[in-house]
């Protein structure tokens, strides 16, 4: 058994390097040093020869603990994290324009409180990591890497004093990450510290619960945003403050997602001048990080409510303010004069007006909203709801992508991406086969492991299929062209003349033609016809991008309250997306209906609670309440390419995200409409309970006021 | 903990291992029987990745001790091939893209077997309420239940066709 005196030489887990400074300190050691922050913060490891009798010796550890006043809110004042340290590390700042000069000039003011619950992505395999030293080779394996494998290595490196070349992370097929899975957190420096000292394979496998305390959590923040606008609806200037709950210990992203939120909070909104501050603090609850569209579900959810807010105010049609606001499409690229993830906000493409006619359009919204005010005249609590999002994928900075063609006209593809379960395989096998011109099913795809490509920058940020897809065009391109010029020569013909079919190069129908294994064997080092060419049919193609592109989208809920008890059921929905260029559809329309699960699970029901003392109460899945195929709408998808990325060839924009990222926004919509009460949503999850009080509050703040309804 | 002798068949294989009492059904399947097709996913009995067909009826195998299955048959996900056909349920899951991850795949497969095989057509409430059993964090349900509700129908046609080629 260790616990933190055995493991205090091992550096804190690491963070990212971003401009934000001052987060050294705040680093978590990979065992409780002397403070313990958090339930589910490991402080002691038990090791044994099976899992049961591991759990028996972890029963028999007491852990005498005195307990401090525990800081759980974080629009509270900063506690101390340690002696002379704020818990509030830094705050960040970003903007443009004169706000004060606007607000100065301005009539019409909006000011809104509004909160995100805290919750995460909760996938159903939960983390395991499998370390083994292998002595005689002197390399440490780390079995079960995921998202990031290459920069987890890198670290790894560091924080052991290996060097790079001595450590491999294996990916294997996984059940899900979201963004939470595969990050560094203290179990994979404990592994990697036993195998190395133990000296034998050490296993790992987290159980429900303990994921539910240790696993990376997200999404809390509190919002204070202020709106000057004009008697037209347009937004003239917004000031906003954000308090984001970052739990206790500073991890791999930083600061990242605050920083990202208050960046990315404009979405298709102009927004003549801009300043918002992002207190970054922590606070004694479970680390927090990204998933899936971090700071995004947030800030739509925001932005959503401010533009509804505004129409209520001026007594416009939400939809007439949102036009009036939206950038269009002859501005684009569209440069927002703020940064987030490192890189200049500049939205590439996009036709927000046509997004929102095509998305009205396909919902039947016209006739949607004609039969639930017939229901609601029947006295159905029956509502529809709308949100508007821009997303961000693409991020880079590069890709590698190396392509060998086998000697049997196999395609293999090596990327330094990773697989959760997308699916990236076959996207990356159809672009291959589409540029190269072979049968997609002939192309293999392997990723991941870290000894496998010399570098990779992961699966996250929507970006594989943009990243290692453009990569993989480019590598298709020279593989093909190799492969031209040594058919030429052989089949006696100019590579004009040439095609490639099925994995055939052939002069025309009826021409002579040679297959690309066969030219594959032309191109060994031993062969005679190779000539003085590079032996192998193969090649390696970088994509470097600065900028990330971004999609955009729509959502439309229908849903039915019962006023008793407060409960919402999502009846329908639709989601409009226009991801520039759909590589295969069937995949989009599935990350687009699970991300939506995951928002509506966020929207209605999952919260990770805390009592005063700092003890989770959520920590069972009967706690933590996920959507099942009783809660989940029927959905309709409508996959739209009107605005390709003008940064990559393709013109792809990436997927993953868009199913979650207005879905708080829609249903806090939604839920106004249905009960007739603008403004009533004012945080996330919309819970029964919270419904209910909300509604009561919410009626006593506006009783005499003739706007109150039944 | 001291071991104890137990006899499992599953998939009509039988397995002669030694566990303690105190351990699960789904951990004496994957560790003791090499069998990994069968998920845990929360051993509290929720999530239902772990769920696998004992004596007809769909079970959480996280939620069984495995010496509670001695003398029964078991049904896990491995046995839905036979003779290197795929059950139409799995052919089903493919064509209508129901898996992403497939980490929750094995138990909804072994939960919905049962409806499959006995034909039924079950209105749209009661499908979904059945395959609310289970939960899956990558798909959204919607091409779950397109699946399945597709495997009804193949199973139904294939079991039509073998009738009436022996007639």
């Amino acid at each position: 058994m260790w616990t933190g005196q055995d493991l205090v030489e091992l550096p804190p887990i690491p963070f990212r390097a971003t401009a934000i400074k001052g987060l050294t300190p705040y680093c978590q050691p990979a065992l409780a040093q002397k403070t313990v922050r958090y339930v589910g913060e490991p402080i002691a490891v038990v090791f044994a020869e099976s899992p049961y009798t591991a759990e028996d010796a972890a029963d028999l550890v007491l852990a005498e603990i005195d307990e401090h006043e525990p800081y759980l809110d974080a629009p509270n004042e900063p506690a101390l994290f340690g002696p002379g340290l704020s818990c509030e590390p830094t705050i960040i700042e970003k903007g443009y324009g004169n706000v004060d000069e606007v607000f100065a000039a301005a009539d019409v003011f909006i000011e809104l409180e509004l909160n995100t619950g805290r919750h995460s992505a909760v996938p159903m395999e939960t983390r395991g990591l499998l370390a083994r030293y292998d002595s005689a080779r002197e390399v440490l394996e780390l079995h079960g890497a995921a998202k990031r494998p290459h920069w987890n290595r890198d670290q790894l490196a560091d924080l052991f004093k290996l060097s790079p070349g001595s450590i491999e992370l294996y990916e294997n097929s996984i059940g899900g990450g979201f963004g939470v899975r595969g990050e560094l957190y203290p179990e994979d420096l404990i592994l990697c510290q036993a195998a190395l000292t133990l000296k034998r394979p050490v296993k790992w496998i987290e159980d429900r619960r303990e994921h539910l305390m240790a696993t990376n959590h997200s999404r809390e923040q509190t919002h204070r945003i202020r709106a000057a606008v004009d008697e037209m609806g347009r937004i003239l200037a917004l000031d906003e403050t954000l308090f984001h709950d970052q739990g206790a210990y500073v991890r791999t992203h930083g600061a990242r997602v605050a920083d990202m939120t208050i960046g990315l909070l404009l979405g298709p909104y102009r927004v003549p001048a801009y300043r918002a501050r992002a207190h970054y603090r922590l606070t004694n609850k479970t680390p927090a990080a990204t998933y899936r569209a971090p700071g995004r579900f947030e800030g739509t959810f925001v932005r959503e409510r401010m533009i509804e807010a505004i129409a209520e105010r001026l007594s416009l049609d939400p939809m007439e303010v949102r036009r009036a606001n939206l950038i269009g499409s002859a501005e684009m690229p569209f440069e927002r004069g703020l940064s987030a993830l490192e890189t200049e906000v500049v939205l590439d493409s996009g036709d927000y007006a046509g997004l929102i006619e095509k998305a009205l359009d396909f919902a039947g919204w016209a006739e949607l909203r004609k039969q639930v005010d017939e229901r609601r005249a029947r006295g159905e609590c029956v509502g529809l709801g709308f949100g508007l999002f821009v997303e961000k994928s693409g991020l880079g900075p590069s890709e590698l992508v190396e392509m060998r063609v086998e000697m049997d006209g196999r395609v293999t593809v090596v990327t330094g991406a990773s697989s959760l379960g997308q699916g990236m395989e076959t996207a990356i096998a159809q672009i291959c086969a589409e540029t190269l011109g072979v049968d997609y099913r002939s192309v293999r795809v392997l990723h991941g492991d870290t000894n496998r490509i010399a570098y990779g920058f992961g699966a996250h940020a929507s970006r594989v299929t943009v990243m290692t897809g453009e990569a993989t065009r480019r590598a298709s391109v020279a593989v093909r062209d190799k492969a031209l010029d040594l058919a030429a020569e052989l089949l006696q013909r100019e590579v004009s003349e040439l095609e490639i079919v099925d994995g055939t190069v052939r002069a025309g129908e009826d021409g002579p033609s040679i297959t690309i294994g066969e030219i594959a064997r032309h191109l060994h080092p031993a062969s005679a016809s190779r000539g003085d060419r590079e032996p192998g049919l193969s090649s390696s193609a970088w994509f470097h991008s600065k900028h990330m592109n971004y999609p955009y989208g729509a959502h439309i809920a229908q849903v039915l309250i019962d006023k008793a008890t407060g409960h919402v059921k999502v009846e329908r929905y639709a989601i409009a997306y226009d991801v520039g260029r759909a590589v295969n559809p069937a995949m989009i329309e599935g990350q687009i209906v699970g991300g939506l699960a995951q928002g509506l699970g966020g929207a209605l029901y999952e919260e990770f609670l805390y009592d005063e003392g700092g003890q989770p109460l959520s920590v069972t899945l009967a706690d933590y309440k996920m959507v099942s195929a009783t809660e989940m709408p029927p959905v309709d998808v409508l996959i739209l390419e009107d605005a390709p990325s003008p940064l990559n060839p393709l013109g792809l924009k990436g997927a993953g995200e868009g199913g979650v990222n207005a879905a708080g926004a829609a249903i806090a919509s939604a839920v106004d409409d249905a009960l007739q009460r603008p403004g009533l949503v004012d945080r996330l999850p919309v819970t029964p309970q919270y419904l209910r009080r909300r509604l009561q509050a919410y009626d006593e703040a506006r009783s005499g006021s003739t706007e109150a309804s039944a | 903990m001291e071991r104890h002798p137990l006899n499992l068949t599953i998939n009509g294989t039988p397995y002669a291992v030694e566990t303690e009492f105190r351990k699960t059904l789904a951990d004496t399947i994957r560790e003791d029987c090499g069998l990994t097709g069968t998920h845990v996913g929360c051993e509290h009995g929720v999530c239902g990745a772990c769920t696998v067909i004992v004596d007809g009826k769909a079970v959480r195998s996280c939620l069984m001790f495995g010496h509670q299955a001695e003398g029964m048959e078991i049904e896990t996900v491995e046995g839905l091939e036979q003779d290197g056909v795929l059950h139409v349920l799995q052919e089903a899951f493919m064509d209508h893209h129901a898996l992403q991850c497939g980490y929750c795949t094995p138990g909804f497969l072994m939960l919905a077997k049962g409806v499959v095989e006995r034909g039924e057509d079950l209105p749209e409430e009661e499908l979904r309420h059945l395959l609310s059993s289970n939960l899956c964090r990558c798909t959204g349900y919607q091409n779950i239940i397109a699946a399945v509700r597709a495997a009804i129908v193949a199973f139904r046609e294939k079991a039509a066709g073998g009738v009436e080629q022996t007639a």
